[in-house]
């Protein structure tokens, strides 16, 4: 496909293609989508800079406005885990809210008009630009394999080598069907990650995806666009909050001694 | 969707924005907001002791004012007993000085009395001695009187 974007009336098929391609840079390594990586590392790291900053700067008696924000958020995030982690972690609760900010951060692109960010990358000479990082199931099952070892860990951890074994296969039809056992705990195990990083993505994609068809009607575009765009505030956010949520659940589940 | 290197890229990416937000994030908001409920907490407390002590005051204040208030009636009621007392025994003092002075008087005018009627009765024996004298035509001298007396006359002053 060439660096100039085709008109959208021109040609569906192409423009809806385009917009699905990652800007990809092949190294020995593997395949490196920079899009998402360089989307979602603008994004994170200046999320992380302003909410240093502000917890930097932050004061007991004056808070301001961004100050009053990122407490709030804090808060929030502090809440659910409250109510949902019952044992003691330094690190559930920064995960849980890393994991709320940034996604969600990384959703909102998915509310800018679809063309924006790939012209603006083509002009700087990316040849495609998937500009959602939260569409590319790279990020989100990086996300959830990560979430996924951290359940691992914690099981480990807390119940002993033993003890997660004992869970694996003794569970729940006792010793003797530990072979059934197992497969089932497998499933459900795996079904975690796999899961949680799909139906970030799935959200995600067909946000972005029906944004695209939208853009191919011309002066209609705006009558669909913004319902669609109202209601996908809704789902950015929502999508954000269930990947935390089940983030701290399944590390809850996983530090639970029965 | 194809997975490639991303994945661990990504992997890599979201375990330090993690960390950091453990590190340098999280705890600091943490810290604030615990010192903050601490101080509003600390502030209520301080608010609430601030009340009873105003109430203990205030208590304090209305005992003291009645206190004093029965005092200075007490005092006024004293003062003026003690005003009675001072003008009744000044009466008394009074009358003891008019009678002292009145008695005084009276023994001054028996005294002046006195030395008036003495002074009389000598003028009067003078003025018998110079009429004796012009009677008899010669001085009446010490050695008369003498004689005069211890012959026994029956001339003799008036008793008083």
């Amino acid at each position: 496909m060439s660096n100039n974007l085709p008109e959208p009336p021109l040609d569906a098929a192409s423009y809806i293609h385009h917009h699905l391609e990652h800007w990809e840079w092949k190294t020995h390594l593997g395949t490196f989508n920079l899009d998402t990586l360089l989307v979602s590392w603008v994004i994170g790291i200046t999320f992380l800079l302003i909410f240093r900053w502000v917890a930097k700067r932050a004061t007991i008696e004056t808070p301001g406005l961004l100050q009053n924000f990122v407490e709030l958020l804090y808060e929030f995030v502090q809440k659910q885990v409250k109510e949902t982690f019952h044992g003691r972690s330094r690190l559930i609760a920064p995960l849980a809210l890393t994991i709320f900010v940034w996604v969600f951060l990384m959703n909102f692109v998915d509310l800018l008009p679809v063309d924006i960010l790939p012209k603006t990358a083509g002009l700087l000479g990316a040849s495609h630009f998937k500009a959602v990082p939260t569409t590319d199931p790279n990020l989100t099952l990086g996300m959830s394999l990560s979430v996924f070892f951290l359940i691992l860990f914690y099981s480990i951890s807390i119940k002993g080598v033993g003890g997660f074994l004992k869970e694996l296969t003794c569970k729940p039809f006792g010793g003797y069907l530990f072979v059934v056992n197992l497969a089932l705990k497998l499933i459900e195990e795996l079904a975690k990650p796999l899961s949680l990083g799909l139906r970030l993505f799935g959200n995600l994609y067909a946000g972005e995806l029906i944004f695209i068809l939208i853009a191919l009607l011309g002066y209609w575009q705006w009558f669909l666009g913004v319902p669609w765009a109202i209601f996908h505030i809704l789902v950015i956010t929502i999508q954000a909050f269930i990947f935390m949520m089940l983030t701290i659940v399944y590390l809850s589940l996983a530090s639970e001694d029965h | 969707m194809d997975i490639n290197a991303t994945l661990v890229g990504q992997m890599i990416t979201f375990a330090l924005f993690v960390w950091f937000t453990m590190k340098f994030v999280w705890p600091v908001l943490e810290k604030i907001l615990k010192d903050r409920q601490q101080k509003i907490s600390e502030g209520l407390a301080a608010a609430e002791r601030g009340h009873k002590e105003l109430e203990i005051a205030q208590k304090y204040a209305i005992q003291h004012i009645h206190e004093a208030r029965s005092k200075a009636v007490d005092a006024i009621e004293q003062a003026k007993k003690q005003a009675a007392f001072i003008i009744e025994q000044a009466k008394i003092e009074a009358l003891k000085e008019r009678e002292q002075i009145v008695s005084l008087g009276h023994e001054e005018i028996k005294q002046e009395r006195r030395v008036a009627k003495e002074q009389l009765q000598n003028e009067v024996v003078n003025i018998a001695i110079a009429s004796a004298e012009k009677l008899l035509g010669r001085v009446i001298t010490e050695a008369d009187h003498k004689a005069f007396l211890n012959a026994e006359t029956k001339f003799r002053a008036p008793e008083e």
